[in-house]
């Protein structure tokens, strides 16, 4: 089991024909994902092989509409390549089509036509990831998005994350220490995304296959102090988080449209405060990650072995907030 | 996107949002000439800079006469303006805004944001006109009415009307104060804002509303619908070095700190400014350079992050994940060769080829202190400012 995502997930390229999204489809297919058509207005009933730069593995289908790529190819899951100017009608277009979970990459959509965009995707319930995001990896299995996929390894910690290379990073520490990874997914930096860090830690926390979450956060908005209060009351598993930003100036956007302070709102401490008393370990730095995760299975581990023999002390397992 | 006062209001005009008479002043003489074009016993001189807390700084000032507006103007033009918000430094005032003075009964507050947790626009008002919201929102949270905008139907004229006679309008001010509360919304939705925000909203003894100052920010991800916003940038504003940065379409931020960075990834780069304050040294700024990392890209960086005076180390952390590393170590190589950098270097590539990177940097003949991980480049950091003292 994972979430969101695996071998059986039957994709949907919107915008498979241009730049990006030719070499995207192009890598995720390299790495098992079934992209079963692409959309493109005007070049419906063509097969599209790729481009001069990237040669697709073969041929892929392309439809004018969504909807005639999930009625002849029996399509379940979309990601969106297209400009942020059209990419609002694209998301929405596959919400009609009853499409039920849209992964979008695009950055830069406005705000307002994100306000018509969630409230449409709430009313089909179709989930939306992003917009603005990496996308969606089940490591071993199939990938939604343009993470790279080789630094991946399958294996039960969970990760979900507002950023994009931040992630690659955590992602990295755990797999160069032998920690594999059920789903990846990241969830968007700006204000309005579908799928917020709660959606996803009750999807992990739900999760046979998933023993730990990797939680990473960022300044701005509540989403995270969100997320720790349900991690307080309802999940066992064991977290990490890590929070961008300590030394962000308030009021300044920082790279992400959804990554400042204002009002005094939505800073690292506030959050890194929060999230502590809710019993998630905090990585204070971000070479961090993997090794306060390591020290904590370690410790589930240890706590478990303990329990069978009870007089047997658990050692030295109490250190888990790291430094450099 | 930030604008002025006088910009904003031009815009709410447009949607006939009621606002005072007035003209923008770039000069002692234009001041004059706008007050003689406004008339009235009473005038107001103001600061424009995109700051607030202009008037408890000394930037508004009120004026009997077109002699006295002249001697405001004097004043406030050319001063160093500090308030709350502009830092210790404070703002040069370059442009005035003269308006007719106002008849004020009472001062309210009402403002249009997006409600981030519900996805929804968020119609605020408040009783404690004058003050900052953040302060009502934090001190006495139960003053702060809200209203919020259903995406399907947009804001009605009943949830208008309901925040009006919660703060205690009545009669001609009721009606005003809902037509009042309309035009904002379409001011707000046209105009692609994140924030309209009227503070103080002023009722007159005879029942007009009317916007005392207004500050609209506009969404940096619409701007590419609105052309027409370039003109209402005003570069003064903005930190010179910002602007040269943007110029070269870097994601670039200055900070005071001794240790320039470079980064790929909006995220990465917060948590790489992070990891230097934790070694014990402070970001001199933030700086996305985007997926790419190419030569041309580290160049123009690299030269924004030297115009900094204190830096003691430049650190790049790059993770290559599609991008390959050793396309980034040569882009490195060849911007440093251009470039003439009196600092160490501490370079991080991690991903895609990063061994291959290590061996172009190292066989370099630039003195590049490579960094194995990200562990690694923060003991490095660490190392480069301690030697420094």
């Amino acid at each position: 089991m994972s979430i969101l995502v695996d071998k059986k997930t039957r994709l949907v390229v919107q915008g498979i024909t241009g730049g990006e999204g030719t070499f995207h489809t192009r890598q995720m297919m390299e790495y098992g994902t079934k992209v079963v058509a692409g959309v493109t207005p005007g070049k419906g009933g063509t097969y599209y092989e790729g481009n001069e730069k990237d040669k697709l593995p073969h041929p892929v289908k392309v439809y004018d509409t969504v909807k005639d790529a999930v009625k002849k190819e029996r399509a379940n899951a979309s990601v969106i390549f297209v400009p942020a100017a059209f990419a609002a009608d694209a998301i929405m277009e596959s919400a009609d089509a009853g499409v039920k979970l849209i992964v979008a990459i695009t950055e830069g959509i406005p705000t307002s036509d994100m306000i018509s965009v969630y409230e449409y995707v709430s009313k089909k319930r179709a989930r939306l990831i992003g917009p603005n995001c990496p996308g969606v990896i089940t490591p071993g299995e199939a990938k939604i998005g343009i993470m790279p996929g080789f630094i991946h390894k399958p294996g039960s910690v969970g990760v979900v994350s507002r950023s994009g290379t931040l992630t690659y990073e955590a992602v990295a520490q755990l797999t160069a220490r032998g920690i594999g990874q059920s789903t990846c997914v990241g969830i968007g930096g700006d204000p309005i995304i579908g799928t917020q860090f709660i959606d996803v830690i009750k999807l992990f926390n739900a999760d046979r296959k998933t023993n730990a979450i990797v939680m990473i956060g960022e300044i701005g908005g509540t989403a995270e102090e969100e997320a720790a209060a349900f991690i307080k009351k309802s999940v066992n598993k064991p977290v990490v988080g890590f929070i961008a930003g300590r030394t962000a100036p308030p009021g300044r956007r920082m790279g992400h449209a959804g990554a400042i302070i204002s009002g005094g709102k939505g800073t690292a401490e506030e959050k890194i405060r929060v999230m502590s008393e809710a019993g998630i370990t905090i990585a204070e730095s971000p070479a961090v990650i993997g090794s306060t995760m390591e020290k904590l299975l370690h410790k589930k581990v240890k706590a478990k072995k303990s329990r069978k023999k009870i007089r047997k002390p658990a050692g030295r397992i109490k250190k888990n907030v790291s430094k450099i | 996107m930030k604008i002025h006062e006088y910009q904003g209001k031009e815009i709410l005009k447009k949607y006939d949002v009621a606002v005072p008479v007035g003209d923008v002043a770039f000069t002692i003489d234009e001041a004059v000439k706008a007050a003689e074009k406004i008339g009235g016993s009473v005038l107001v001189v103001k600061a424009q800079i995109h700051a607030g807390g202009r008037g408890k700084g000394g930037g508004v000032k009120l004026a009997r006469s077109y002699e006295e507006v002249r001697e405001c103007a004097g004043e406030i033009l050319g001063m160093r303006l500090v308030t709350h918000q502009t830092g210790p430094e404070g703002r040069i005032v370059r442009r005035l805004l003269v308006e007719q003075g106002i008849n004020i009964a009472r001062e309210l507050y009402v403002g249009i944001t997006l409600d981030r947790k519900r996805a929804r626009n968020v119609l605020m008002a408040s009783t404690e006109g004058g003050m900052e919201i953040e302060k009502v929102a934090a001190e006495t949270p139960e003053k702060i009415l809200k209203e919020e905008v259903d995406p399907a139907v947009g804001l009605q004229q009943f949830q208008a009307r309901s925040l009006c006679t919660r703060l205690d309008l009545k009669g001609d001010a009721l009606k005003n104060g809902v037509k009042f509360l309309t035009a904002l919304y379409k001011a707000y939705i046209a105009s692609d804002a994140s924030l309209a925000e009227i503070n103080p909203l002023v009722i007159t003894q005879e029942g007009h509303v009317v916007a005392l100052d207004a500050k609209i920010n506009f969404d940096d991800n619409a701007l590419f619908r609105h052309p027409e916003y370039e003109d209402l940038r005003d570069v003064d504003e903005e930190d010179p070095m910002e602007v040269e940065a943007s110029a070269s379409n870097l994601n670039y931020i200055k900070l005071d700190g001794n240790v320039g960075c470079m980064v790929n990834g909006a995220g990465l780069a917060m948590a790489t400014m992070d990891m230097i304050k934790l070694a014990g040294g402070m970001p001199a700024n933030f700086l996305d350079v985007g997926g790419g990392a190419s030569a041309q890209t580290v160049e123009a960086g690299f030269k924004i992050i030297l115009k900094e005076e204190n830096i003691k180390a430049i650190l790049i952390n790059i993770f290559g994940g599609i991008v390959r590393c050793d396309r980034v170590a040569a882009g490195v190589v060849e911007a440093a060769k251009n470039v003439d950098v009196q600092v160490p270097i501490i370079v991080r590539l991690a991903g895609t080829n990063a061994e291959q990177a290590a061996v172009i940097l190292q066989d370099s003949g630039l003195k590049f202190l490579v960094a194995k991980d990200l562990k690694d480049a923060g003991e490095k950091v660490r190392k480069t400012v301690i030697s420094d003292r």
